[in-house]
């Protein structure tokens, strides 16, 4: 686990998912907040620091795509790994071309969730060349299969 | 379409034998009544009018043979009475007569003698030395002397040699006495001879005494018996002539030639029988004939009639066997779309309702799993089972994830659907799979391939899903039995067509209107989840084409997949 705290907001509508999944990941000693719509997510942001935001794509009212693109257009710093049912896979799909790091379907592995969020953390790293190469970070193997079938 | 799998079937082969029966009863009961109905008026009239024909040969023959007798007679009784004993008596004189009456009926009379009231026969004429003999105790004098004219039965007489005598009483004095004369038996036997008909027919005279008094051509003294019951007979009852048919020696009626007929007349004031025997078989031949003729059409015709009925009834059959297949094709081909599409929508509804929640409850079982970590935890005694439970609340979700997944497919748009795939290529890397899944098992796999075909463009992901489906689909229809999987692919009408068939048990009607709905199986639980044609005709759909299924029961299934070449209205679902 990278010791360098990596701030990180999940948005999701569904508020039971949202605080479970929250909980977990701070046993885990993460940063981790979360919001319940778009709106409140580009709240947040303009207000805060973060490093990764965790979508979900379908949402009422201000839907992930729109908020991946908001977030694109004013912070490109910022990964961003979306959340889909499989209802919404077209949309990950787009999310994707908009410049997303990666997706991933509910319900989700919780060690899937822990390796995507270390791999873009790394990601992050690299790109604001702060990375050090005895770290080993770039032996990650970094995955963006795109996972369909 | 395999034939005999349909002729096996009872149905048809019963529907061949019962049309095969009612047109052979209806046709042969009226032929047979009419041909019985036929034959029998046939047969009635038939022997009426040889009936009546040897009824009218008897009677001509019968007053041939009285006229004769009464000819010869008058001409003895006018002999007697023109001349008298006293000239007659003259040897000379009657010699004189004799050889007058010889010129005129030709050798008919053989001799003349005269004679007295004793019985001596004071004159005669003729070839034998018999004047002076005594016929007193003669049984021809007897009767002779009693009536004014007699004709005698046939007998030998002081000759030894058959004759019968006619004789003319006149009177002399108070004395009768007698002029006879002998009639050649032979002149008088041709009379009754020349009756001849057919092969067995013929004539002969019979007394009272039931003695012939002709001789018959053939030896039939043995029958002798039967003719008395025809002299027993009253002639007032019969018009004169009376027709019997007797059976001689054998008892049976089957035997053909023992069967005759008797037509009978009286003469000679009903002294004598003429009677006129023939075979039936011979008098009735022509019936006979007809009925052999009547037969052998009966038997040409009505083999004739069971071998047409027996083609046509099965060449019926076969259109009736036909049209049923091509029923029970269209009404399989039916594939109600438009319920598919509101089924599948109904199913990615609660399949995306569903993982919401699922999401949750795993969330929540990760929840507790991670609690269950904490030191405060670790000496829990149900601390496994806790474990065991939780992993397997994330198991059952993640089987809900896939299944979800899968059903979502069938709306889901593809961001792939643009690749160029070459149809036949992803053919051949299927049935390269198969063939070694199938290596040694009883299924063989045929293909037919149009080569080059257009390319299209789709998923190949998709495109491969749908041909392993399908193929499997066909590979477990055959079972265990042997069979063949076949893969066409052609190009008609601007769009691919991919016939996918087996000689598998065939889908039942019932089944296949519901094969393309999700979670509709006929394999065992958890084999299979019953979404794969719905899955197939979800991705097709989703290309633009279309999928038909015809099926036959114990014939086999085809499934026909329809892709458009170049559809551009995929590209801009994109």
């Amino acid at each position: 686990m990278n010791n360098k705290p990596m701030k990180i907001l999940f948005v999701d509508d569904e508020v039971a998912f949202l605080e479970t999944l929250i909980k977990r990941l701070k046993k885990r000693g993460m940063d981790v907040s979360g919001t319940n719509s778009g709106e409140a997510a580009i709240t947040i942001l303009e207000a805060n620091l973060v490093d990764l935001v965790v979508l979900d794509v379908c949402m009422p009212g201000m839907d992930g795509i729109e908020v991946l693109k908001k977030i694109k257009g004013k912070w490109p710093a910022i990964e961003v790994i979306m959340l889909t049912g499989h209802a919404c896979l077209e949309a990950a799909g787009e999310g994707m071309e908009t410049g997303a790091f990666d997706y991933l379907l509910k319900p989700i592995d919780i060690d899937d969730l822990l390796f995507k969020l270390e791999d873009a953390y790394d990601k992050i790293q690299i790109s604001k060349g702060k990375i050090k190469t005895d770290e080993g970070g770039l032996n990650l193997n970094i995955k963006k299969t795109v996972k369909l079938g | 379409m395999n034939k005999n799998k349909i002729w096996g079937r009872p149905y048809y082969k019963s529907l061949t034998r019962n049309i095969m029966l009612t047109v052979i009863v209806v046709s042969f009961t009226p032929m047979i009544l009419v041909s019985l109905v036929i034959l029998y008026q046939f047969k009635t009239s038939y022997h009426e009018k040889v009936n009546a024909h040897l009824e009218e040969l008897v009677l001509k023959h019968k007053q041939n043979i009285d006229i004769f007798l009464q000819d010869k007679t008058s001409d003895i009784k006018i002999l007697s009475r023109s001349y008298g004993m006293d000239q007659l008596s003259n040897d000379s004189f009657l010699a004189e007569r004799l050889s007058i009456l010889q010129q005129e009926y030709k050798d008919v009379f053989v001799d003349m003698g005269v004679l007295n009231e004793q019985g001596l026969q004071v004159a005669y004429a003729g070839p034998f030395k018999l004047k002076n003999a005594n016929y007193h105790e003669a049984a021809w004098f007897k009767k002779a002397i009693k009536n004014e004219v007699s004709v005698s039965d046939l007998f030998l007489g002081l000759r030894g040699l058959p004759h019968f005598i006619i004789s003319a009483r006149q009177k002399k004095g108070d004395q009768y006495w007698i002029l006879r004369a002998t009639i050649d038996f032979l002149s008088f036997n041709d009379l009754v001879e020349n009756i001849r008909i057919g092969e067995t027919g013929f004539a002969f005279i019979i007394n009272r005494k039931n003695e012939f008094q002709t001789k018959p051509r053939v030896d039939i003294s043995s029958e002798k018996e039967l003719y008395k019951s025809l002299l027993v007979k009253k002639p007032e009852k019969f018009n004169g002539v009376q027709i019997t048919i007797e059976q001689v020696g054998r008892k049976t009626k089957s035997v053909y030639g023992d069967e005759y007929l008797y037509v009978s007349s009286f003469l000679k004031n009903n002294d004598w029988l003429l009677v006129y025997r023939q075979n039936t078989s011979d008098a009735f031949s022509t019936i006979r004939r007809s009925m052999s003729l009547a037969l052998v059409i009966l038997i040409f015709g009505g083999s004739g009639i069971i071998a047409m009925t027996y083609l046509l009834s099965r060449r019926m059959v076969g259109f009736i066997a036909k049209s049923d297949t091509e029923k029970q094709l269209m009404n399989q081909r039916m594939v109600e779309t438009s319920k598919l599409a509101s089924i599948g929508e109904l199913a990615s509804g609660v399949a995306h309702e569903i993982n919401n929640p699922v999401a949750i409850m795993v969330e929540e079982a990760g929840w507790i799993q991670d609690l269950l970590e904490e030191e405060e935890f670790s000496n829990s005694e149900n601390l496994d089972e806790f474990e065991r439970a939780l992993n397997q609340i994330k198991a059952q979700g993640h089987r809900c994830k896939k299944i979800t997944r899968k059903l979502l497919s069938f709306a889901r748009k593809t961001q792939s659907n643009n690749h160029e795939i070459n149809i036949n290529d992803l053919i051949r890397e299927i049935i390269e799979h198969f063939k070694k899944r199938i290596k040694g098992s009883n299924v063989t796999m045929e293909t037919d391939i149009k080569d080059p075909l257009p390319i299209i463009h789709g998923s190949n992901t998709e495109l491969q899903q749908i041909f392993l489906n399908l193929i499997n689909n066909g590979v477990d229809a055959l079972g265990k039995t042997d069979g063949i999987v076949k893969i066409s692919a052609m190009d008609v009408d601007g769009q691919i067509l991919i016939k996918i068939s087996d000689t598998g048990a065939g889908i039942s009607p019932v089944n296949l209107d519901r094969i393309f709905d999700p979670f509709f199986t006929t394999k065992p639980v958890g084999k299979g989840t019953g979404l794969g044609l719905f899955i197939c005709y979800g991705i097709i759909k989703k290309m633009g084409g279309k999928i038909d299924v015809d099926s036959v029961m114990d014939i086999g299934t085809t499934f026909s997949i329809y892709l458009p070449v170049n559809d551009k209205k995929n590209e801009k679902n994109l």
